[in-house]
């Protein structure tokens, strides 16, 4: 599919939204993207998709305005040598380093994709085995302040003992 | 012309075994998303990286416990047609980025065509498991054991905060898409649907038409899946689809009584009107065959048309994708031509000139 506005690339940014049933579709280039910023006719509260790359991946402009100005320092991610603008601009990590690389950008745009920006899912079996410890005995903490509350002190003092064990464990490896 | 298993038969075998709701829901499938620790990602991998990756995961595929779980076939891409590559897409098996832009890419086929591993596409490593009907926890249970069967062998790439990491943050985390696919002709005759798909996008799911370009749903099949991958474990992800599927199916079952209740006339007329078009057509576009197919099967669920078999319909869903005609007709075709060839497949096999099985290629 082509991009509706310039019918020459292809389109890579898709958006429908339904307001109440009503739908309205967009099939777009990058470049239109950016070149529209402001908004796109016909979609009722004009939502703008430069603000959603912007504000999803903290677009940062490394056109025009930056030429003659202060040059910023480059966030790169030093394994496989992909910037935080490229990033951006197609949304996709270049290896598993780069999440540590833009660790500190991350957390927004998690937030929004997500909601959410800490991993509670799946932990692999056999490299995972330590963070699998480091889970249980934040569950056990949380039980044993529980059964403090409530005075529970024969069960808390079992759950203080395997949370030991799980520490001794973990140090041990 | 390359002869493989995968391209003879439009209908995989696991699509023969009747699932629980299957007169609505016609598969479900999850997908999981993993990458190898010390590789990049196949992006940015170099050729020799990803063929890497390629030996690596097909040797696990091939000494590990898969082996166990029945027979597996590997298929490198490189040495596929376009057309059998067009064929695999076709059948949802493989996606069209592996088929058309990755290096290095293999994929992993079990006999059943239920289990397809994609290597190398957006991610080193993409475990999908399809079922018939409305069994996205089993999917998901066959996927996990998958899943572990790989970490046994190699190393991915996981962070404690950030779950296993992919190349799309939309993603990361679990790395999970679950869909159910549905078939839905009576939300949309009594015109619910929009209210319906506006609120489960609300609840963080999205819903996708399945074939054709952007969201117009080709006869009224609609794709259910998770949205967000991370933050939630495996089980809520799937259990929230799960409980807002079974929702979507209740409401498509009242709506199809109320069709029957109130409009029954009509709804034959509009059925057997559909029937005797592919029956006897001559020209037959695919978003023409999607619809009228569609009313069949309506027609076929609700006992209008006892003499049509889900199950063929299911198979022609796939048989008049373009690929799978031209794969099936042996021939390159103009759209023209194959609106002509489909017409003819759909009457063959309404009519049962051939039989039951398919057109002998």
């Amino acid at each position: 599919m082509f991009c509706q506005e310039c019918g020459k690339k292809p389109a890579t940014l898709h958006f429908t939204k339904i307001i109440n049933g009503e739908k309205t579709e967009f099939h777009i280039c990058e470049s239109c993207a950016r070149e529209k910023g402001e908004g796109i006719p016909g979609s009722p509260n004009s939502f703008s998709i430069h603000s959603l790359l912007s504000g999803l991946l903290d677009f940062e402009h490394v056109g025009s305005s930056n030429i003659n100005g202060i040059k910023q320092p480059t966030l790169r991610c030093e394994e496989c040598g992909l910037s935080y603008a490229q990033f951006s601009k197609i949304g996709r990590f270049g290896c598993s380093s780069c999440y540590q690389a833009f660790a500190d950008k991350l957390d927004p745009l998690l937030k929004r994709v997500h909601s959410s920006t800490v991993h509670s899912g799946k932990i692999p079996k056999r490299s995972g085995e330590q963070i699998q410890c480091k889970r249980e005995i934040e569950g056990l903490r949380r039980d044993l302040q529980t059964k403090i509350e409530h005075e529970e002190f024969e069960s808390a003092a079992q759950l203080r003992d395997r949370i030991r064990e799980l520490e001794r464990k973990i140090s041990d490896q | 012309m390359t002869k493989h298993r995968f391209s003879q038969h439009a209908l995989s075998e696991w699509m023969k075994d009747e699932g629980p709701e299957s007169e609505i829901v016609i598969s479900s499938r999850v997908r999981v998303a993993r990458n190898l620790s010390n590789q990049p990602f196949p992006m940015l991998a170099s050729d020799q990286q990803s063929k890497d990756v390629m030996d690596q995961l097909t040797w696990v595929s091939q000494a590990g416990k898969l082996k166990e779980m029945g027979a597996f076939e590997t298929i490198v891409l490189s040495d596929l047609s376009e057309l059998d590559k067009r064929v695999l897409v076709e059948k949802h098996l493989i996606s069209p980025n592996l088929a058309n832009e990755s290096r290095s890419g293999a994929v992993i086929l079990s006999n059943n065509e239920s289990v397809s591993i994609m290597i190398n596409e957006e991610d080193h490593l993409r475990i999908q498991c399809l079922y018939p009907g409305f069994q996205i926890k089993e999917a998901w249970t066959l996927a996990n054991g998958i899943d572990d069967i790989f970490e046994e062998a190699v190393d991915y790439a996981f962070d404690e905060k950030r779950g296993y990491l992919t190349t799309c943050p939309t993603n990361v985390g679990t790395g999970i898409r679950a869909s159910v696919m549905m078939h839905l002709p009576a939300l949309v005759l009594t015109s619910q649907i929009n209210r319906i798909l506006s609120a489960v996008t609300q609840v963080g799911l999205a819903v996708r038409g399945l074939y054709g370009e952007g969201s117009e749903a080709l006869g009224n099949l609609f794709q259910v899946s998770n949205q967000i991958t991370l933050g939630q474990s495996e089980n809520e992800i799937i259990d929230n689809l799960y409980s807002v599927a079974r929702q979507i199916i209740e409401h498509e079952k009242a709506a199809r009584k109320r069709l029957l209740d109130e409009s029954r006339i009509r709804t034959e007329d509009r059925v057997k009107r559909s029937y005797g078009i592919l029956s006897y057509a001559s020209i037959m576009d695919s978003k023409e065959a999607a619809q009228r197919l569609s009313d069949v099967r309506l027609g076929a669920d609700l006992g209008i048309l006892p003499e049509v078999s889900p199950q063929v319909l299911n198979e022609l869903l796939v048989m008049t994708q373009p690929g799978f005609l031209q794969q099936t007709f042996n021939e390159k075709m103009s759209p023209e031509q194959r609106d002509y060839r489909r017409a003819e497949l759909i009457r063959k096999q309404l009519r049962g000139e051939k039989g039951h099985g398919g057109v002998e290629i």
